[in-house]
C-alpha cells in the first residue's frame, strides 16, 4: 500500500474530485473522438510530427489558451474565497495551493507560450524566411514545454500541488509533499524548451533575414523578439541551475538552501529573481513589439521614433538584470544595497516612458482606425501607465516596508501584466487571426470583450491598491469582519467575474466567427505594413514562393505606396525540412522521467535517462537532408492560392 | 545543398554556417550556466557547517594531473581540426582518438578524486560547501562524459562516411565544445582549487 499512498492527494476536496472526473471524461472524449473520426493518423502526420513553425506556433497558442482558463479558474476561486470576510469556501492549504498554481500557470504556462506562439508564427514571416534556423529543435522546444506544463498540471490529481507560492521560497518549499518536486522538475523541463527557443530565434533573426533587411530595417516586433531571445539566453540558465539545486535539496539531501550545515535560503531568492525579473521583460518586450506593430498599422502611419524604440528596448534589457533585489528589500540586505537596487529599478521607468511617448506621438499624428486590436492598444496606454507609476512607488525601498507583501503589490503586478501582456496577446491574437485561419474574428464581439476586460480589470484590481495600503496581506486566505476589507474585496470579486465573462466571450467569438465570418478576405485584410501580410492566406508551408527583397522596415507598405518590388525573379526549388516523430516521443520520455523523479521512482528514472541518451545517439547518427519542393509544385500551389 | 568550396569544410554550406552560429549561442547559455555555478560557489565556499573546508580536502597532485590531461586534449583536438581541414582523415581520427583518451584519463582521475572526498567525509550532503563543490565539478565532469560519447560517435561517422561537409561540421562543433570545457576547467582550477588551497 505504501507505494500507492505516495500518489494520493494529501488534501482532497470535492472540487478536486470533481475536476478529476472532468479531466478523465475529457480525456476519454478526446480519445473516443479521434478514434471515431479516424483522426489519429492526421494528428500524427500533420501536428505531432510537424516541424513547420506556423503549426508549432498554433500548438503554442492552443496550450496558452487552455492554460489561461486553468489559471483563470484558480483566480476566480481565490477572489470568491476573499469576497466576504471569514469565508470557508477554501481552507488555508487549498488557498496556498491555488495561488501557487495560479502564479506558475499564468506566468510560465500561459504568458510564455503565448509569446512563443507569436515568435513562431510571426517572426519567420516578418523577416521573409522559410522557417526558423533549426526546425527540428523548434519542435523539441514545443514538446518539452508542453510536457513540462502537463506534468505541472496533473499535480493536483496525483500527489498534491506545490503550495509555497510561485516564487517557491525555501524553507517554505520543503519536501513534505511532492508539490515542490513538481515545481522544480516540471518547470525545469519546460524551461529547457524555452532556452532552446531563445537560441533558435536569435540565430534565425540574425542569420535568416531577407536580402535588404538590415538590423535597423527590421520591424519592431522582430526587434523585440531579438532582444527577448538574448534575455532568454542569459536568464534561463540561471533558472536551470537554481531548479537543479532545489531538486537536489529535495531529492538527494544536498544543503544548498537548508537552514543548517551552511545552507542559505536567501540564495534561492537571489537566483530565482536573477531569472525572475528578466523574465518579466521576456513577457513585456514582445508585448511592446506587438503594440508597436498594431499602433502603426491602425494609426496609418510609421512608428514615431524607431531608433529610440530600439534603444530603449536595449536599455531595458540591460537594466532588467540589475534590479532583482527589489523583490526582497525587507529581507535584511542593508540600506546600501537597497538604495542601489532602488535606483536601478526606477531607472527602468525612463526607457519605458520613452516608448509610451513614442506610441502617443504615433497616435497623435495618425489617422486612427478603431479596430479591436487598436482598442486594446489604446486601453493599454493609461492602464499600463498606472501600473508603472505604482511600480515606481514600490521601488522606493524605504516605503516598501509599508506595502511589502500586501495586496498593493498584487494590484501592481497585475496592473502591468494584464494591460501590458494579456491585452497585447489578445490584440495580437485578433490581429494575426486572419493570417492563421483565413477569416477575421468578429469585431463587435471583440470590442465588447476589450471593454469588459478593461472594466473588469479596473474593478478587480484598483480596490486591491486601497486594501493593500490598509494592510491586507498578500496570500492570506481570509480576514475578519473587523478589518473592514469586506466591501472592497466584494467589488474585486465582481470585477474578476466580469473579466471571466470577457474571457468566455473570446471563446464565443471564435465559435461565432468560425461559423459566420467571411472567408473572402485576401492576404492583407488590415491594410498592414510588414512582410507577413505579403504572402498568401493561409500561408503556404514554404511561406514565400520567392524570397522577398526589402528596402525599409515597412516593406509591404513600401510595395503598396512607393511601388517597391518585393518579389523579383523566378521560382526556384525550395529546400524544406522533413517531419519527425522524435521530438514528440523524446518529450514523452521526458514526461515519464520527470514523473519518476518527482516520486523518487529510481528504476524508471534510470531507464528513462538512458532512453533520452539513446535518442540523442540515434539523432547523432541520423542522416536527414530534408526534401525539395519542385518548381512545378510551387507553380501549382501558387496559382491555386491566387485563384482561391 | 549548395557547397561553397572557397570556405573551410565546416563552413561550406548554409546549414553548416547556421549550425556553427547556433552552437556559439548555445555556448553563451553554457557560460551563463557555469557562471551561476561559480557565483554560487563563491557565495557558499566558506559555509562549511560541520564539514571540512576546501583547504582540508584539496590535494594538488591529482588536480595537476587533471589539468595536464585536459589542456593537452584541447591541443590535440585543435590538431585534429587542422588535419580535417587539410583533408587528412586518418590523422584527424588519430588526434580525435588521442583527445578522447586524454578525456577518459581526466574523468578517471576525477572519479578517483570524488571517492577520496567521500572517504574523507566530504559527500554531497555534508555541507553547503561540499554540495556546491561537487555539483560544480560534477556538472563539468558530466559534460566531459557526454563529450566522450559524442566524440566517439563523430569518429565512427567520419570513418564510415568520410570527410563530408556534414561530418566536418559536426567535428568542428565538437571541437568548440571541447575547448569550452577546457576553459571552464581553467576557471575551476584557478578559482576553486588554487584559491582554496592558498
Ligand atoms: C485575469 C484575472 C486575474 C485575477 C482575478 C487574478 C487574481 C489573483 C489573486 C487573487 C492572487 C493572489 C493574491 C494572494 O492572495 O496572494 C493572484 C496572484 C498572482 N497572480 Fe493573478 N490574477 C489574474 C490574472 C493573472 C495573470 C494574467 C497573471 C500573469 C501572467 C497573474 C499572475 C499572478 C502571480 C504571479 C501571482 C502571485 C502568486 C503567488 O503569490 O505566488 N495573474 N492573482
Ligand atoms: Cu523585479
Amino acid at each position: 500500500m505504501e507505494f500507492f499512498e505516495r500518489f494520493a492527494i494529501p488534501h482532497p476536496s470535492f472540487a478536486i474530485y470533481a475536476s478529476m472526473v472532468a479531466a478523465g471524461l475529457t480525456l476519454i472524449a478526446i480519445i473516443a473522438g479521434l478514434t471515431y473520426f479516424k483522426k489519429w493518423g492526421y494528428l500524427w502526420r500533420e501536428w505531432l510530427t510537424t516541424v513547420d513553425h506556423k503549426r508549432i506556433g498554433i500548438m503554442y497558442l492552443i496550450s496558452a489558451l487552455l492554460m489561461l482558463f486553468r489559471g483563470g479558474v484558480d483566480a476566480i476561486m481565490m477572489r470568491a474565497q476573499l469576497a466576504v470576510p471569514d469565508n470557508t469556501l477554501l481552507d488555508s492549504q487549498h488557498y496556498n495551493e491555488i495561488f501557487t498554481t495560479h502564479g506558475v500557470v499564468m506566468i510560465l504556462f500561459m504568458a510564455m507560450p503565448f509569446i512563443i506562439f507569436f515568435m513562431n508564427f510571426v517572426v519567420p514571416l516578418q523577416i521573409g524566411a522559410r522557417d526558423v534556423a533549426f526546425p527540428r529543435l523548434n519542435a523539441l522546444s514545443f514538446w518539452l514545454f508542453f510536457m513540462g506544463a502537463m506534468l505541472f498540471n496533473i499535480s493536483f490529481m496525483v500527489g498534491g500541488s506545490p503550495d509555497a507560492g510561485w516564487t517557491s521560497y525555501f524553507p517554505l518549499a520543503d519536501g513534505e509533499s511532492v508539490g515542490s518536486h513538481y515545481y522544480m522538475i516540471a518547470i525545469q523541463i519546460a524551461g529547457i524548451g524555452t532556452l532552446l527557443t531563445g537560441i533558435n530565434f536569435l540565430t534565425t533573426i540574425l542569420k535568416m533575414r531577407a536580402p535588404g533587411m538590415t538590423l535597423m530595417k527590421m520591424p519592431m516586433f522582430t526587434w523585440s523578439i531579438l532582444i527577448t531571445s538574448v534575455i532568454i539566453i542569459f536568464a534561463f540558465p540561471v533558472l536551470t541551475v537554481a531548479l537543479a539545486f532545489g531538486t537536489m535539496d529535495l531529492l538527494f539531501g544536498t544543503q544548498f538552501f537548508t537552514l543548517d550545515n551552511g545552507g542559505m535560503a536567501m540564495l534561492w531568492a537571489n537566483l530565482f529573481w536573477v531569472w525572475g525579473h528578466p523574465e518579466v521583460y521576456i513577457l513585456i518586450l514582445p508585448a511592446f513589439g506587438l503594440y508597436s506593430e498594431i499602433i502603426s498599422t491602425f494609426a496609418r502611419r510609421n512608428l514615431y521614433g524607431y531608433k529610440s524604440m530600439v534603444g530603449s528596448m536595449v536599455l531595458i534589457s540591460l537594466l532588467s538584470f540589475v534590479v532583482w533585489a527589489h523583490h526582497f528589500f525587507t529581507m535584511g540586505q542593508g540600506a546600501f544595497a537597497n538604495s542601489i537596487f532602488s535606483i536601478t529599478t526606477m531607472a527602468i521607468a525612463v526607457p519605458t516612458g520613452v516608448k509610451i511617448f513614442n506610441w502617443l506621438l504615433t497616435l497623435w499624428k495618425g489617422k486612427i482606425e478603431f479596430t479591436t486590436p487598436m482598442l486594446y492598444s489604446i486601453l493599454f496606454i493609461p492602464l499600463f501607465t498606472l501600473g508603472g507609476v505604482t511600480g515606481v512607488m514600490l521601488a522606493m525601498s524605504a516605503a516598501d516596508y509599508q506595502y511589502h507583501n500586501t495586496m498593493f503589490l498584487v494590484a501592481h503586478f497585475h496592473n502591468v501584466i494584464i494591460p501590458g501582456v494579456v491585452f497585447a496577446m489578445l490584440a495580437g491574437l485578433t490581429y494575426y487571426w486572419p493570417k492563421m485561419f483565413g477569416f477575421m474574428l468578429n469585431e463587435r464581439i471583440g470590442k465588447w470583450t476589450a471593454w469588459l476586460l478593461s472594466i473588469g480589470f479596473v474593478l478587480a484590481f484598483i480596490p486591491m491598491y486601497i486594501t493593500g495600503l490598509d494592510g491586507q496581506a498578500r496570500r492570506m486566505y481570509t480576514y475578519s469582519e473587523s478589518t473592514g476589507f469586506g466591501p472592497m474585496n466584494m467589488v474585486s470579486f465582481i470585477g474578476a467575474a466580469i473579466m471571466a465573462v470577457g474571457f468566455v466571450l473570446i471563446v464565443y467569438n471564435i465559435y461565432y466567427s468560425v461559423r459566420y465570418a467571411s472567408r473572402d478576405i485576401g492576404a492583407d485584410p488590415w491594410d498592414a505594413r510588414t512582410l507577413e501580410w505579403a504572402t498568401h492566406t493561409p500561408v503556404p508551408h514554404y511561406n514565400f514562393a520567392v524570397t522577398p527583397e526589402v528596402a525599409s522596415s515597412e516593406a509591404l507598405w513600401d510595395a503598396k505606396k512607393n511601388g517597391h518590388q518585393l518579389f523579383k525573379g523566378e521560382y526556384k526549388k525550395i529546400h524544406m525540412p522533413n517531419n519527425s516523430g522524435v521530438p514528440f516521443i523524446m518529450s514523452c520520455v521526458f514526461f515519464v522521467w520527470g514523473f519518476a523523479l518527482i516520486f523518487s521512482l529510481w528504476i524508471p528514472a534510470i531507464i528513462t535517462t538512458i532512453a533520452i541518451f539513446v535518442f540523442m545517439t540515434l539523432r547523432s547518427f541520423e542522416i536527414d537532408h530534408g526534401h525539395y519542393i519542385s518548381v512545378e509544385e510551387i507553380e501549382d500551389t501558387e496559382s491555386e492560392m491566387r485563384g482561391a | 545543398m549548395k557547397i561553397d568550396h572557397s570556405l573551410p569544410l565546416e563552413y561550406s554550406t548554409e546549414e553548416n554556417r547556421l549550425k556553427i552560429f547556433g552552437f556559439w549561442m548555445f555556448l553563451g547559455a553554457e557560460i551563463m550556466l557555469f557562471a551561476t555555478l561559480f557565483a554560487t560557489y563563491f557565495t557558499l565556499e566558506n559555509r562549511t557547517g560541520n564539514g571540512p573546508t576546501g583547504a582540508e580536502i584539496f590535494v594538488i597532485t591529482p588536480v595537476l594531473l587533471e589539468t595536464f590531461l585536459l589542456l593537452t586534449s584541447s591541443f590535440t583536438i585543435g590538431l585534429g581540426i587542422h588535419a580535417m581541414r587539410l583533408g587528412r582523415q586518418k590523422a584527424m581520427l588519430w588526434f580525435f582518438g588521442i583527445t578522447l583518451a586524454l578525456g577518459l584519463g581526466f574523468l578517471g582521475v576525477e572519479i578517483f578524486e570524488f571517492f577520496t572526498y567521500a572517504h574523507e567525509g566530504a559527500g554531497i550532503q555534508t555541507s553547503a560547501f561540499t554540495s556546491i563543490l561537487l555539483t560544480t565539478l560534477g556538472t563539468h565532469g558530466a559534460h566531459v562524459t557526454v563529450g566522450l560519447f559524442w566524440g566517439l560517435y563523430i569518429m565512427i561517422q567520419v570513418k564510415k562516411r568520410g570527410l563530408t561537409p556534414e561530418t566536418g561540421n559536426k567535428s568542428f562543433i565538437f571541437s568548440l565544445y571541447w575547448h569550452f570545457l577546457d576553459v571552464v576547467w581553467i576557471f575551476i582550477f584557478s578559482f576553486i582549487y588554487l584559491k582554496g588551497m592558498l
